[in-house]
Formats: structure tokens, C-alpha cells, sequence
């Protein structure tokens, strides 16, 4: 075959910027091209990393575990644990019991969990092992003993995504570990959701140590996958949510979801089978999120919101007026996880700005609903959510009608290139800029740490790009 | 200075010691001490199945498919066919720097899958993916073919991938290649780059036809460099230097339509053993092309090799090669005059995949650094042969080391450096133990080359005398 001449690849790269090639994009059903999401085990891992010396142990063969462990640790740039039963061709044919068994018996010898988190990957799934048989079984034959629990998810890679996989998890830890009392505590729980942004975690905590509200973390991670260097290495890292607090966590007041479409299984369980009020919030990012979130705090412990978090407040909204005149009218790309695109819909529009795509490779029709209700109340006749699209439709869109700024996590890097756009880094995940996930997005501070970066983005290429008559000390 | 032998194996026991009787067994045949003249397999059995339920860093066969062999050829659309995480895990996340226009000529920062959902597995995927081909051939025109990658679903429920290869590659009159890939195929990545190098046996090898005027009989192809971070570039140099003529490299910025035409070529240049051993021996068995190992870590190395390679070919090439090692000799010098007194003496412990372990305990040794122990993921017995007469005496050589072993080796043989992989670089670095990651080059690079070897010193440097692993422990508590 001849070698493509300049001309013609000029051409062909021009063609795929067009209306045209748009069209024919979006009318593809059976391949995906650079989709935001990942697979169920992944969440698995990640909310199993919140809980006191858990070890994630995934049914399947070591080669998936290999992946989430890389993709975790690139992104937190921490170590991630987890085991497989590594299972091989015969396990195809025979089941994976043994190696469970062996796995077990491994586990435990050199690794001393407190509490393995049992999940499943595409093989095991499809050649349909009963993990509650495997467990059962492995139990009575003595390779796992009856005081380290063995809480055990579905997380079939062919369903869902990534954020299914943290609530199917979640959902089994909480229901195994769950112990109902007649006394219920003034603690209210709090679970994150699919959130890698570990700042956005001890920003909530902050919050409610201002504002006194007794509160448990469930699957806390913000120390685990935040962990101070010191010269050891621990397996298992101080500060996530301790076994027994979540035992009892079924016995506190009421539970906050800070995100909703992870949650969901979760939040059923806790309010149909613990008989707890359990709700998801919006994500808190940007101010009106925000103050839903710790009215809602208010409102279910009684607490007043203080001074010093209005102070706080105050601060965030001064911070958005003065830049606001630097998002006004400037269009945006946002795509990522739904939750977080919902909180930076409304942080968006709160500056003036347009989330012209908002698009969402793993959300839903509520998800749709949810953002295009935002888009209405703020009157903003210009953005469009897509779900279940991916990258590539992300590329058409932008290349066909044009926006200022991408925001979302690092796979958006090589759409912003061929757009000649910025790209804020949001999200998950983020493997090419550094301590992203340290900066809270969430709450006052998040909306400072958002219009900083956004803001002075656009100012840096001002500078970048203006002559020299235009290069201004003022700005 | 040398390593104690007897001291070495009190460690691998000590080590071990943890295990009850039967994973013991297991494992111990599986870490040895090196002894100059031993056989490889002696000192560590290879290639079988990992204990299950501890942190072994091994991958998959689909990782050796699509990740190492195939990933990197450019102008081919790799699917990912199956569900959604393998693909997406590995999105370029290996690093093989490729020239070209991408979506045209170069289709490397994409990441394409049939995203398997329940009706697939359910229903079967056949009809889905040959409706994928057709429209990614409808949205990527120029592409020169599909390389499908099959996921661990696609074996287990009977989806016959062959069969849509064989239909879409006459319906759009262009190469579908099937990659039996599925990852719980044999016990590591292994069997994977074995698969697909078969592939390329099956649909590509004699595919295509240097023109007689375009041969010279300095035409060689490199095979086995995955150009992470530009290695093949940095190879090609040094090669091309020689006087040689570089026909084709595999798979790095690598290309179908170069590999096609390898068969034309007088020598097989292999870097990377483990992972192409498979098709340089059947292009040696069919069309009686030797192959020839090299190594392009470190001066040392890189000028065995390139005598070793020049001895294949004339007086001509001879002497350009004596050109080449006496033009970068100085160089080369200059670099070691200025890291050598800052690594003399410093340990290093290598975990890696089939290659590295060995292969660059020559680099670390023209710095003045001594390997003290060097482990695999998923190397053979030829590689353990292979290792044995890299390393001094003494020396651990571990097969599949696992995370706790690699951990409790480095408390005994206290490391001034550790190069493995990102598994593996953050727990070392909480220990304070400096690090690199010896897959990726730590997002710097090449290693190959002379001009590697300048980065390479430069990086170990750096790791290892950072100002920053000074504050590990509180400036009250020191």
C-alpha cells in the first residue's frame, strides 16, 4: 500500500473535524472509542482501601488485579493492595473454589487482614463461581476463620462501571459487618461515593469538626491513600473506617451520601433493611451545593451552620466575584463521573459560565434530567449532556463547536491538544499532573481552588498569547 | 564489593521462613543464589502458576498481547474486545512513543473496545464486533488493519473471532487479525506475547515485498524494543551509525506495513528475548534469518554489542562500528567521571518483567553500582540461563517475587535503590528507599542507546541523591 502523501493526511485529519464525520461518529453502536469509565472491580478496590486492615481480594486471574492496583497507584501515587485468586485456564473449566481456598490460607498467612473484601472479575462472573458457596465452604473447611469477616460483591466488568463497583462493595461490607441495636448514636454517617479527590474527603471532615457533628466516614481513604512518608511501609494504613465503627454505623442517626449514583445500593440497604434515614446530597461543589449540603447537616443533627463556616463562605463568594469576569460567556467541555459533573454544572453556571458538552460515559437518564434541570434553571439554552458517550463523540462535538476550556480527568488531554484548548485536571483519573487530588473541589474551599485554576489558566495563556502591547501587568 | 554467598542464602531461608510447608516448597524452588556456573533453572524455576491470594506483580496474557506485542504498532486499530477495564487500563499506559498523525497515521492515543455488556455474554459477540470493524473502518479510513484482542469472556462463551476475521477482512478488503489473548491463558503476560507473536506468524509475516532495488545487504530489522520513552529511536541512531539499514522495528513506533516486509532483511536484531524470541526463530526456521541478541544498556554492553552485531557483516561495517564506539567513548566517559563518584558502591535490586533483570545490570555496573539481587515476573528457564553469567556470585535471583518477599528481602540487603514497577515504587518509597520504575523509565527515557545511557545515569543519580529522602524522619527525632 503507498505511503499516505502529506496532502492526503492533512485531509483526512481536516475530515474528521466536520459536521460530516460528526454524524457518522455519533451513529456508531458497537465500538467504544475512549470511553471515561472503567470496570467494576476497580470501585471494589478503592472502597475496600477505606476500611481497617481490609484486604481486596478479587476472584479472577492476577492479570485484572495488576491493572487496578497500577491504575490506583498512579493516579494516588500511593501503594494499593490487593490479592487474586489468580486463577488460570483449568479454573475455567473446574471453578475457582480452590484457589479461593488457597487464597485464603496465602492471604491470611502473610498478609494478616483484618477482613478480606471479596469481588469478582469477568471470568468468574461468566463461568458463574458462587462466591457465598466459596465463602461458606472455605469457612467450614477451616481456611477462613469465623472472626475475620468476608463481606463478598458481583462486580461483573460487563455491568455497570467503576462507580458500581464501589457500591456494590460498600453495600456488602456495610450489610455483612452491620449489626442493628435498639440505640441509635448522634453520629451521622457520611460516605464519599467514587471520589478520588482525598482533599475533598478531609474538607468534609473539617466542616463537620467546625461545626461539632459527631460523623463516621464510611470507607474512608483520605489517610489510607494519603499516607505520610516516614521511612515504613505499612500494608494497612491508620485511619480508615475501623471494622467496628462500621458494625455500628447502622445504629447512627442518619446517613449523607456525598455522591448519588455510586451510592444507590448502598442507601437502599441501609434505609430498607437498617431502617436508617439515608440520602445523597449533590455533590457540594460550588456554593449552592454547598449550602444544601450543610443545611442538610443542619437540619438532620440540629446543629447551626457558625460563623466561621458563613466567614468561609463569604471568603469563597468573594473570590468568585472578583474572577468571575474571567468565566463569564467562556464555554466549557466537562466530562468525568456523574456526580461530579452535576456539582461542576452548577459550579459552572454559578460563574456565568457555559457547560456547553457536559458528557458522561457511565451516566443515566436521572443523570441527564438532573444536569439539564440545572441548565434550565440558570436559563443556559447552550449545553448539551450526552450519556453514555464517550471521547471520541467528545472530539466531534468540540471540533464542530468550539469551547474555551476541557474540565475532566487526564484522558481529555488529547482532545483539548487537537482542540488547542486548556484542560483543567478533574476527577479520575489523573495520571499527569501532580497532588491534584490533595486540593479539594468539594465545598468553599473547592470553589476557590476551582476559580483559581480555571481562572488563572485562562489569564497564564493571555499572557502566552498576547503581543507585546498587550502583555499587561494588570490582569 | 563481593556478595557472601552463605549470607545470601540465610537470607532467602530466613525469608521464606514465614511460609507453612507447602508454599514454602513452592517458593523456595523459585528463589535461588546466584553461582556464576550454575544453571539457570538451578537456581530458579519459572513459567508456573502463581500462589493465589498473594500480591504476585504479574500480569496477564492479555497484557502480553495487547499491552507489549501489538499494542505498540501504530497504523493498526487495536479493539480491546470484551468488557470495558482492559482496555481502559491499558490506555497508554505503557509509554511507546510513536511518530504520526493520530486518528490517521498513528492510532496509538486511542483506546477502542465492543464494551462488553450482559447481552453480549449472554447472546454472543460475533455480530457486535464484526459491526464494530465495519464502523471503525467507515470512521478511521486509513487504518492498515485490526488486531482483535479477545478478553477472558470471549473464550468462555464460545465466540468464534476467527470466523468474523476471516468474513470482515474479505468484506473490507483489509487485515483482521484474532489474538487469542484471553487472560487466563498460561500464568503471566508470557503467553501472551507467545500468542501474538503467532498471530503475526499466521496474518502477517511474508505479507508483503521489498522492491530488489530498495535491498542493500546491510538490511536489518530490530526486534523486541517497545521504544518506551524513544528507545527504538536512540537504538536506531547508534545502529544506523554502524552503517546498517534499520527495515523494520517491532513493535515500538512500529508499523504492519514494516512488518510485513521483514522477512526481506538479512539479520534480526533482538532486544527483548522474552517477548519475540517466538517469531525470530520461525523467520530463522522458514527463511533461514538468523537473529542475534543484543544489549543497548550501558557502554559496556552497548559496545560488546554493537562488535557482536558487526561481525556479521563486512570489513565495511566493521570499521564504522570502531567509528561509532571510538566517537562516543569520550562521551560515555564523561558521563561516568561525573555520576560514578556519586553511585560507587550503591545497591541496587531489580524486579522487572523477562528482559531488564539482566539485561541492564551491565548499565548500573558502569556507574560503579552492584545488583544485589535481580527478579522476574515472568521470565523462562533461557532467561534464568542467561542471568546466571550477567550477575556476580551471590547475587538473589527470584521467579514471580511477591510483594511480601520483595519487601522482606530489601529489610536484609538494605537497597540504596530499588527499580521495579509502579506496583512496587510507592511501597519502597515509603520506606524511604529511593526508586525507579524500570518499565515505564519513570516517564523520562530512552535507556537505550548512548543516549540513553547519558539519561539513565542521570536518572539513578537523581533517585538516589535527592535532597528530599534527607527528611524522612523529623529533624527532632534524628
Amino acid at each position: 500500500m503507498a505511503k499516505m502523501t502529506k496532502e492526503e493526511v492533512r485531509q483526512t485529519k481536516d475530515w474528521m473535524k466536520t459536521e460530516e464525520y460528526k454524524e457518522l461518529n455519533f451513529q456508531r453502536k458497537s465500538i467504544v472509542i475512549n470511553p471515561e469509565r472503567a470496570c467494576q472491580p476497580l470501585g471494589a478496590v478503592l472502597c475496600s482501601a477505606g476500611f481497617e486492615g481490609t484486604m481486596p481480594f478479587i476472584h479472577g486471574s492476577h492479570g485484572c488485579v495488576a491493572y487496578y492496583r497500577n491504575n490506583l497507584s498512579r493516579h494516588f501515587r500511593e501503594p494499593i493492595a490487593a490479592v487474586s485468586t489468580s486463577l488460570t485456564e483449568d479454573g475455567a473449566v473446574f471453578g475457582g473454589q480452590a484457589n479461593g481456598f488457597e487464597g485464603f490460607k496465602n492471604c491470611l498467612n502473610l498478609y494478616k487482614p483484618k477482613m478480606f473484601a471479596i469481588s469478582t472479575t469477568c471470568m468468574t462472573e461468566v463461568i458463574g463461581d458462587d462466591l457465598g458457596a466459596i465463602v461458606n465452604n472455605a469457612r467450614a473447611k477451616g481456611f477462613l476463620p469465623e472472626d475475620v469477616p468476608a463481606p463478598y460483591a458481583n462486580t461483573p466488568s460487563f455491568v455497570g462501571s467503576h462507580i458500581d463497583g464501589y457500591d456494590n462493595m460498600l453495600a456488602a461490607i456495610i450489610d455483612t459487618l452491620g449489626v442493628k441495636s435498639e440505640s441509635v448514636s448522634d453520629v451521622i454517617n457520611i460516605i464519599p461515593g467514587f471520589d478520588t479527590t482525598t482533599g475533598n474527603i478531609n474538607e468534609i471532615k473539617r466542616l463537620l469538626t467546625i461545626m461539632k457533628v459527631p460523623y463516621l466516614v464510611i470507607a474512608d481513604y483520605s489517610n489510607t491513600l494519603d499516607s505520610p512518608l516516614n521511612g515504613e511501609y505499612k500494608l494497612y494504613n491508620e485511619g480508615a473506617t475501623t471494622l467496628e465503627d462500621t458494625k455500628n454505623c447502622v445504629n447512627n442517626k442518619a446517613t449523607i451520601a456525598l455522591q448519588k449514583f455510586s451510592t444507590k445500593k448502598t442507601l437502599a440497604l441501609l434505609a430498607d433493611k437498617f431502617k436508617q434515614e439515608a440520602k445523597a446530597v449533590k455533590s457540594p461543589v460550588g456554593i449552592q451545593f454547598t449550602d444544601e449540603f450543610l443545611m442538610k447537616v443542619s437540619e438532620i443533627t440540629g446543629k447551626e451552620i457558625p460563623k466561621e463556616i458563613e466567614d468561609e463562605r463569604g471568603r469563597a463568594v468573594d473570590s468568585m466575584t472578583d474572577a468571575q469576569q474571567y468565566i463569564h460567556g467562556k464555554k466549557f467541555a466537562i466530562f468525568g463521573d456523574p456526580d461530579i459533573l452535576t456539582g461542576l454544572t452548577s459550579y459552572l453556571l454559578e460563574m456565568g459560565g457555559i457547560p456547553k458538552y457536559v458528557l458522561c460515559s457511565n451516566g443515566n437518564e436521572e443523570f441527564k434530567n438532573d444536569v439539564e434541570a440545572l441548565l434550565k434553571e440558570y436559563g443556559c439554552d447552550e449545553g448539551e449532556v450526552y450519556i453514555d458517550k464517550d471521547l471520541w463523540h467528545l472530539h466531534s462535538l468540540v471540533m464542530t463547536g468550539p469551547v474555551d476550556m476541557l474540565i475532566g480527568p487526564s484522558h481529555g488531554k488529547f482532545v483539548a491538544r487537537e482542540a488547542g484548548v486548556p484542560h483543567i485536571r478533574l476527577g479520575y483519573p489523573i495520571f499527569d499532573r501532580v497532588n491534584i487530588h490533595r486540593y479539594p473541589f468539594y465545598a468553599y474551599s473547592g470553589v476557590i481552588n476551582l476559580t483559581t485554576w480555571i481562572v488563572n489558566k485562562f489569564i497564564e495563556i493571555a499572557d502566552e498569547t498576547s503581543d507585546d502591547a498587550h502583555f499587561e501587568l494588570l490582569r | 564489593m563481593a556478595i557472601n554467598i552463605k549470607e545470601s542464602e540465610e537470607i532467602v531461608e530466613d525469608v521464606l521462613s514465614i511460609y507453612p510447608e507447602k508454599p514454602r516448597k513452592n517458593r523456595q524452588e523459585h528463589i535461588g543464589v546466584n553461582k556464576k556456573d550454575a544453571c539457570g533453572s538451578c537456581v530458579a524455576k519459572s513459567n508456573l502458576k502463581s500462589l493465589p491470594g498473594v500480591m504476585t506483580p504479574r500480569g496477564c496474557a492479555y497484557a502480553g498481547s495487547k499491552g507489549v506485542v501489538w499494542g505498540p504498532v501504530k497504523d493498526v486499530i487495536n479493539i480491546s474486545h470484551g468488557p470495558i477495564g482492559c482496555g481502559h487500563y491499558s490506555w497508554g499506559t505503557r509509554r511507546n512513543l510513536a511518530n504520526g498523525v493520530p486518528g490517521v497515521e498513528n492510532f496509538m492515543p486511542f483506546q477502542f473496545t465492543t464494551d462488553f455488556r450482559e447481552r453480549d455474554i449472554v447472546f454472543g459477540g460475533d455480530k457486535k464486533l464484526e459491526q464494530a470493524i465495519h464502523e471503525l473502518k467507515g470512521l478511521f479510513p486509513t487504518t492498515k488493519g485490526f488486531v482483535v484482542e479477545s478478553e477472558c469472556p470471549i473464550g468462555l462463551i464460545g465466540d468464534d473471532i476467527e470466523a468474523v476475521a476471516k468474513k470482515t477482512s474479505a468484506d473490507l478488503n483489509t487485515t483482521v487479525i484474532p489474538v487469542r489473548c484471553e487472560g487466563f491463558r498460561g500464568v503471566s503476560q508470557s503467553l501472551g506475547h507467545h500468542i501474538a507473536n503467532d498471530s503475526i506468524r499466521d496474518y502477517v509475516v511474508g505479507s508483503g515485498k521489498l522492491d530488489d532495488s530498495q535491498k542493500t545487504k546491510y538490511d536489518v530489522a530490530i526486534l523486541g524494543d517497545y521504544n518506551i520513552g524513544g528507545d527504538v529511536w536512540a537504538s536506531m541512531k547508534v545502529i544506523t551509525e554502524m552503517g546498517l539499514n534499520v527495515i523494520a522495528h517491532w513493535s515500538g513506533d512500529g508499523s504492519i506495513e514494516e512488518m510485513r516486509i521483514t522477512h526481506e532483511v538479512n539479520y534480526i536484531l533482538l532486544h527483548c528475548y522474552r517477548s519475540m524470541n517466538y517469531i525470530s526463530n520461525y523467520y530463522n526456521e522458514k527463511y533461514g534469518i538468523p537473529w542475534i541478541e543484543y544489549n543497548f544498556f550501558g557502554p559496556t554492553k552497548i559496545k560488546e554489542s554493537i562488535r557482536k552485531i558487526a561481525a556479521l557483516f563486512d570489513e565495511h561495517i566493521q570499521e564504522q562500528s570502531e567509528k561509532v564506539i571510538e566517537k562516543y567513548e569520550p562521551k560515555m566517559q564523561a558521563v561516568i567521571d561525573k555520576y560514578r563518584p556519586r553511585l560507587e558502591g550503591k545497591k541496587v535490586m531489580i524486579l522487572v518483567g523477562g528482559l531488564r533483570p539482566r539485561h541492564i545490570v551491565g548499565a548500573y555496573e558502569d556507574l560503579g553500582m552492584q545488583v544485589v539481587s535481580a527478579a522476574y515476573e515472568f521470565a523462562h528457564d533461557d532467561d534464568y540461563e542467561r542471568t546466571t553469567k550477567q550477575l556476580e556470585d551471590g547475587a538473589i535471583i527470584a521467579d514471580d517475587l511477591n510483594e511480601h518477599e520483595f519487601i522482606e528481602l530489601a529489610h536484609r540487603l538494605k537497597p540504596d535503590l530499588v527499580a521495579s514497577g509502579i506496583k512496587e515504587k510507592y511501597v519502597f518509597q515509603k520506606m524511604g528507599i529511593p526508586f525507579r520504575q524500570m518499565h515505564s523509565w519513570d516517564y523520562s527515557g530512552p535507556y537505550h542507546g548512548y543516549d540513553g545511557f547519558e539519561i539513565f545515569a542521570k536518572d539513578m543519580d537523581l533517585a538516589i541523591n535527592s535532597p528530599s529522602w534527607k527528611f524522612v524522619k523529623p529533624s527532632w527525632k534524628k
